[in-house]
């Protein structure tokens, strides 16, 4: 266990113009349990980093100090471990005991110690398998706890978390939850943890730290106080602060059928079992379905078939106007029928601008120029893009980027449009944003389906339920 | 396609071998096959490794199935050098139209199509049978090349299958969009090229976290670092080193003395 502390510590990353964080001034004390709050942009994660001693002399510019025990964190890399949001992109080895052992290497301890302690760090995880499991065969939950203990093993005097669930499904994240728990009531160290999702984390702190914009000092004290007296404060800059109301959006009557699934089916090449195995059903202007079911029910799958992006074994998606089901439409024609907002919302943006991006659709369907300029400015004033319509789509925030992709799926005005988990990993403020809108195009008359983790959700916008379980529906 | 079954299991001889040992043996067996332009060296070659395959352990089976587009490959070698070989010799085995192919052509097509046999299946002999993990641990250890370089292919290795899987994402985004190549080429290139382009910006910035949680467990410290997994150079592997030697000395002396050997 060792003290931190940063003494009028100001970072500006190379290339940019504004400082990350200015001024912090901030010391924690050995063995303490810190939580650290603030709005996206505060500079949360440029403080790990900087603790983790990962940002170099040719990465940008620093003012002040960054102290660990009293010296420079840069020279003390040893001395900590931090866990990233990406369970992906932390693993290094094909085996899980020689990702493990990665770390152990490059402290060069002696090989006769490496594999007892491997062995010890991946208990203390709870990994489910042996040490020469392909790390290729793990879903996130595990590869995340299996990142965990190769922070451990390296016995670290500071742990740093940064949104260690945030990529997480629900039963995943409570797997890596679990894991933290047992783990650090063995280890003395100081802990720094950086979570939107405050209530999944708070028996793990006894400190909560919220910075303001710019990494200003907000608050500071024991979380229970931190929480109380500024908890609407966090909670309009994105904080989840347990037992803030949620907003309530209920439906009006759906009007009529505006996309039929029929007998969906799909066995995915080289699979035992069907992902989708026979799923239908209707779907009308106006309402909201939320398809929901465990990790592996065949949800994305559902999606891909009613969006027509994938060919069925059986079964066909239909929409009123079109004889040929969806998964035979030209991309083109497809594209002003039905729109689909993927995960990830990058792989969608096609253009150099966001105004190009909204005014894609449009121009493919054959829009006259004048009715493309009006919708695409529409679009930006309702989706508060109009300041960032010259900015290119690849540099815009996690929740401009969602607003963007969702937009540009609606730009041509599909009668229906499909969602794949759009509140995935979002902080608060953009989750009611997202509420919001999704709320604001329902009520327009577009049919819209969303698969999705996120009950709040759900009930906020009083969807109607599809229960997936093993490819098929099951009772709510 | 490519099938890649395993063609052995992890406990099959040539499976625990050391990485360099099987590297050395099969740059000295190419280097033989390549310098020799005769039909009879890699021929003997080729000879060699089926006869000892039955101690290697690989299964059979599986290992044709991976060389079989090589073979096509060397056939096909074989055919061009003898139709398009720069003067025909001896005598005129076909004749079609302009096409003729004679005896010395295809000998010099067959030399060349042994050659590129020999080289083929010792290669894959050497991969199919190695863990990466494996190589790399024993280039570190055995040749001293530096961690940045084995370690860090290592990891970009591991990163490859989840390309794959996001390049088919970004196609099925990119018909979500009204973007599909269909059957125009210049627009399935475009298409390609911006495809391509989306999936590199992703590597890339990939590749800088993954740099940073390799940096943020010690990679770059200047500690010299410790080797988890021991390999060594044992007597079988020097064993395998000699034999290939031998094998590559014997080819050349069997060649030469019925006077077929040319360099």
């Amino acid at each position: 266990m060792i003290p931190v502390e940063f003494r009028g510590f100001a970072w500006r990353h190379a290339g940019r113009r504004a400082q990350a964080v200015t001024d912090v001034d901030l010391r924690v004390e050995p063995g303490e349990r810190v939580l650290l709050l603030g709005p996206s942009g505060s500079g949360k994660s440029t403080l790990l980093a900087a603790l983790a001693g990962l940002l170099t002399d040719d990465a940008g510019d620093q003012d002040g100090d960054v102290l660990l025990d009293g010296k420079p964190a840069a020279d003390q890399r040893g001395r900590v471990g931090i866990l990233f949001q990406d369970p992906e992109t932390q693993l290094v080895m094909a085996r899980a005991g020689d990702d493990v052992a990665f770390g152990l290497e490059n402290q060069a301890v002696p090989r006769a110690d490496i594999w007892p302690r491997v062995h010890d760090a991946l208990r203390a995880v709870g990994f489910p398998y042996g040490p020469d499991r392909d790390t290729h065969a793990l879903s996130g939950g595990e590869q995340q706890r299996l990142a965990l203990a190769g922070v451990l093993a390296r016995r670290p005097e500071l742990i740093l978390l940064d949104e260690p669930t945030a990529n997480l499904d629900p039963q995943g994240a409570q797997d890596v939850r679990d894991a933290l728990r047992t783990a650090l009531a063995d280890s003395g160290a100081t802990l720094i943890v950086v979570e939107h999702r405050v209530a999944d984390i708070l028996d793990l702190v006894d400190r909560v730290i919220a910075l303001g914009p710019g990494g200003r000092l907000l608050a500071d004290g024991p979380a229970a106080r931190v929480l109380a007296e500024h908890g609407e404060t966090l909670a309009a800059q994105g904080v989840w602060v347990p037992n803030a109301p949620l907003p309530h959006r209920p439906p009006g009557t759906p009007g009529g059928l505006a996309l039929r699934a029929d007998d969906l089916a799909l066995t995915h090449p080289g699979a035992s079992q069907p992902a989708l195995d026979g799923v239908s059903f209707d779907l009308r202007a106006g309402e909201l379905l939320a398809v929901t079911g465990p990790n592996g029910a065949g949800k994305s799958t559902l999606a891909l078939l009613a969006g027509g992006l994938a060919r069925p074994d059986r079964g066909a998606a239909t929409v009123p106007g079109e004889r040929r089901p969806l998964h035979r439409l030209p991309a083109r024609r497809l594209a002003v029928r039905v729109g689909s907002v993927f995960q990830d919302p990058e792989h969608q943006f096609v253009a150099p601008t966001v105004r190009d991006e909204l005014a894609f659709g449009p121009k493919q369907a054959g829009w006259p120029a004048d009715r493309i300029d009006a919708r695409v400015s529409e679009l930006l004033e309702r989706l508060r893009l109009a300041p960032l319509a010259a900015a290119n789509p690849h540099t815009l925030s996690g929740g401009e980027a969602r607003r963007l992709s969702v937009a540009s799926a609606l730009a041509a005005a599909p009668g229906v449009l499909l969602l794949d988990e759009p509140t995935f990993g979002q902080d608060r403020r953009t989750w009611g944003e997202l509420v919001d809108l999704t709320a604001g195009i329902r009520d327009e008359g577009t049919a819209l389906l969303a698969v999705t983790h996120d009950r709040d959700f759900a009930a906020a916008l009083g969807a109607r339920e599809l229960v997936l379980k093993d490819g098929r529906e099951a009772p709510c | 396609m490519l099938t890649l079954a395993p063609v052995c299991g992890p406990e099959a001889p040539i499976a625990r071998a050391n990485p360099v040992a099987k590297l050395a043996a099969v740059a000295l067996l190419t280097t033989v096959a390549l310098v020799a332009a005769d039909w009879l060296t890699p021929l003997l070659l080729l000879a060699f490794v089926a006869a000892v395959l039955p101690f290697t352990g690989i299964r059979p089976g599986p290992l044709a199935v991976r060389l079989r587009w090589l073979w096509a490959a060397a056939g096909t070698v074989v055919l061009v050098n003898a139709i398009f070989a720069a003067e025909q010799t001896g005598r005129i085995l076909v004749a079609l139209g302009p096409v003729e192919i004679s005896t010395g052509a295809l000998l010099d097509g067959t030399a060349i199509g042994l050659r590129v046999c020999v080289a083929a299946t010792a290669g894959v002999l050497v991969f199919a049978t190695t863990d990466p993990t494996d190589l790399a641990d024993a280039l570190t250890q055995q040749l001293k090349a530096p961690a940045r370089f084995t370690i860090g292919s290592l990891a970009a290795l591991r990163l490859l299958p989840l390309l794959a899987a996001e390049w088919r994402q970004i196609t099925t985004a990119r018909r979500a969009r009204g973007l599909e190549g269909g059957w125009n080429p210049l627009r399935r290139t475009r298409l390609f090229a911006s495809t391509m382009f989306a999936l590199l910006v992703g590597a890339i910035r990939r590749a800088g976290r993954l740099a940073a949680a390799m940096d943020a467990r010690g990679f770059d410290t200047e500690i010299p670092r410790t080797h988890a997994r021991e390999q060594r150079m044992r007597p079988a592997d020097w064993a395998l080193i000699g034999l290939a030697a031998a094998a590559g000395a014997a080819a050349v002396a069997v060649s030469a003395a019925t006077g077929t050997f040319t360099v």
